[in-house]
């Protein structure tokens, strides 16, 4: 049946959602974006406008790039209804393995820290791990049919076990100086020209995208979005991109550094100090690569799909044909990947890796995913909304912080948060669905 | 007084299950049937509830593998052992719960597990849609949410998915577990013309029915189950309802039961509620 348009209500309000439906706008996600930037802009305020800084908000991208990544992969988990809840404790392990392959594996086999592609075997060897321990549990649900509960439970004890098995109890520090760049800072960050690149690259995508769905959906003559509509979007992703590039171009060296950044380029400093445009750290690269790969992957892959119909109704996927388990499996796979990538940024950062690399990790992650929009009930959960949530329960943590209130308090904060916004997000579904 | 069917030996029938046993711990939910199914034909297969009708129709898509007993395909004995390899011999299944992803399309569904692909390898969701709006306006051209998860759609509306997934790809061998359970009257005259449709186009038919005078109406043949076992086939042109109304109760053939027995059915009364 057609659905009544709301008619003749001149107000903006109807006016705006007959708009975003045009432009077919996912409604959750924009309503997620005006919270974060609410609470943005709330702690700015609080803080008396010093929140919002281009450092400030670096770091508060950074420090949030772990569990973002993650997130990615948590909601093909939780959408095929499942969980995981090791995915801290494979952090640690592989943030472990980074440290110790980089600092005495390796250099016991002849290939030490001062080798310079050490630690791009470090990182394939941790990728690997993570892919192997991620496989193995999936094997365990998918295949063997133990609950992804249990199994993941039993990895998170066990796993953090491993890692002080590891290290016999020792931190370890020191990595190669290649790998510390995964963690972003003043040394690992792309610079301003290559992040005007890849500002670039990204607007000729959104734009080429939006070309090539029209020109598909016209193939058919299908209905398609509005001219206005079309540029409009385009405009509007081209600007956030070019926006927040320019934003992390405003984050410049420490003044210290500039000047020994000066001294050694031969630049005389002019008197209000040398400004070095970092441009993006490589953890937020990471994060926008994740998302988008992990998006194609769940909405123009038959794997997206498979996991998507799983969850929605495993029966109609073993039913029609689908290789349910080995879809299971993958899903546990790319989780157990995402997780290495996560523990790369954590260890870089650390410039080692501690015993609790990691911990509590799960939470973050699923909680992320959750506040995002995916559903326990499974099949409903969408990449960027997860990402995003990464984003606002992070912002929270780090606006609380900013503004002088202890971590505990924050913990309470973030638990209200997410139980809020799950609520709020149940109710707008179930009134949706009685529309 | 009826004579029970046997296979015209001349034919090669499109599909025949020998013999077929399932049991569930001890239970034999299917116990030595044996059926077949020719092309251009309708078999009706009726039967009580927890008969073993469905049982015994997931052996052949695929559901369920048979304890024993063997499936010919073309005369060939083949191994059914999940729905992908019923679906390499073209056959398919509309299932009593229709099995739809209700978080995806329309176009989704019907695609599912065999999606169109592009050069790319991604999902071709354009080209997908494309062939829905075709056979949708077939099965039921006023369908027009295309983009909307299934699980807004109608109870018809659904059903036409269901059946649009298997009618899109060349069906030889179509089964339908009570594919009118959830419809209105001219939705399921619409099903009706389009079981006739099949057929003579020479799809083989398997048609699961609660529904006694929808079986009589379109089914050349008629199985009668009773507790896992085949109690006999019928051709329809040589019985009354009140004679498979009678197999379908007492389990036993026409002929077989003992006039109290039937007097004790009250039959009119059972097929005029």
């Amino acid at each position: 049946m057609t659905s009544a348009p709301a008619q003749g209500s001149k107000r903006g309000s109807h006016r705006l959602r007959r708009a975003l439906t045009a432009t077919e706008v996912d409604l959750r996600l924009f309503g997620m974006l005006v919270a974060l930037a609410g609470i943005l802009i709330g702690f700015h305020i609080m803080s008396d406008g010093k929140l919002i800084q281009p450092a400030n908000m670096v770091t508060l991208a950074v420090q949030a790039s772990g569990v973002a990544i993650m997130a990615t992969g948590m909601v093909l988990i939780i959408v095929s209804r499942n969980i995981d809840l090791s995915v801290g404790s494979i952090v640690g392990v592989v943030a472990m393995s980074y440290a110790l392959l980089m600092t005495d594996w390796l250099p016991a086999l002849g290939i030490g820290l001062d080798a310079p592609f050490q630690w791009l075997i470090a990182l394939a060897i941790g990728l690997g791990i993570g892919a192997f321990i991620g496989g193995f549990q999936g094997f365990l649900i998918a295949y063997v049919g133990i609950p992804a509960f249990i199994v993941t439970l039993g990895g998170l004890l066990s796993l953090r076990g491993s890692v002080w098995l590891l290290s016999s109890g020792a931190a370890v520090s020191g990595l190669h100086g290649e790998f510390r760049k995964i963690g972003g800072g003043v040394l690992g960050s792309i610079g301003e020209v290559a992040t005007w690149v890849v500002a670039g690259a990204a607007c000729l995508a959104i734009i080429g995208l939006i070309v090539y769905n029209r020109r598909q959906r016209q193939r058919f003559g299908f209905p398609v979005r509005p001219m206005w509509a079309e540029v409009l979007l385009g405009a509007i992703g081209c600007a956030a991109v070019l926006g927040l590039s320019a934003f992390a171009n405003s984050n410049y060296l420490p003044p210290g550094l500039a000047t020994q950044y000066a001294a050694e380029h031969g630049i005389t400093e002019p008197a209000g100090g040398l400004k070095v445009p970092l441009g993006f750290p490589w953890p937020i690269l990471l994060v926008m690569g994740a998302t988008l790969a992990i998006t194609f992957l769940a909405t123009r892959r038959r794997f997206g799909r498979y996991v998507y119909a799983y969850g929605g109704n495993p029966d109609a996927a073993e039913l029609a044909g689908i290789n349910t388990r080995w879809t299971i499996m993958k899903t546990f796979i790319l989780m157990g990947v995402l997780c290495a990538i996560a523990a790369a940024i954590g260890s870089a950062r650390l410039n080692g890796a501690t015993l609790d690399v990691g911990q509590s990790d799960e939470l973050y992650v699923i909680a992320a995913a959750v506040v995002g929009g995916t559903s326990f009930a499974g099949g409903i959960g969408t990449i960027p909304g997860a990402v995003l949530g990464a984003f606002v329960m992070q912002s929270l943590a780090y606006g609380l912080s900013f503004n002088g209130v202890n971590s505990p308090t924050q913990n309470v904060v973030a638990g209200l948060v997410l139980i809020v916004a799950v609520g709020l997000d149940t109710y707008s579904r179930r009134r949706g669905s009685t529309r | 007084m009826t004579d029970v069917v046997r296979t015209t030996p001349e034919r090669v029938p499109l599909v025949e299950m020998r013999n077929i046993r399932v049991a569930f711990g001890g239970v034999h939910a299917v116990d030595n049937v044996s059926i077949s199914l020719h092309p251009g034909e309708v078999v009706g297969l009726v039967g009580g509830n927890g008969a073993g009708k469905s049982t015994l129709i997931r052996t052949l898509s695929g559901a369920h593998r048979a304890d024993s007993g063997e499936i010919l395909i073309d005369g060939k004995p083949q191994v059914i052992g999940n729905p992908r390899d019923a679906k390499a011999f073209n056959i398919e299944c509309i299932y009593q719960t229709l099995a739809l992803a209700d978080n995806i399309s329309a176009p989704g569904n019907v695609f599912l597990g065999r999606e169109v692909a592009t050069p790319w390898g991604t999902i071709d969701d354009g080209a997908m849609e494309d062939a829905t709006r075709k056979v949708m306006g077939r099965l039921n051209p006023n369908f027009k949410r295309f983009a909307t998860p299934v699980m807004s759609l109608s109870g018809g509306q659904r059903q036409a998915v269901a059946i649009a997934r298997a009618v899109y790809f060349n069906a030889r061998i179509l089964i339908m577990d009570e594919p009118t359970a959830a419809l209105g009257p001219a939705e399921t005259t619409q099903v009706h013309y389009l079981i006739r449709q099949l057929k003579n186009e020479g799809i083989g038919i398997f048609l699961i029915s609660h529904d006694i005078h929808d079986v009589f109406d379109l089914s050349d043949r008629i199985a009668v189950m009773y507790h896992g076992r085949l109690v006999g086939t019928v051709r329809k042109d040589d019985v009354t309802t009140d004679e498979v109304l009678a197999m379908i109760i007492l389990g036993k053939r026409p002929g077989e039961a003992t006039r109290e027995e039937l007097q004790g059915l009250q039959i009119g009364e059972v097929t005029s509620s």
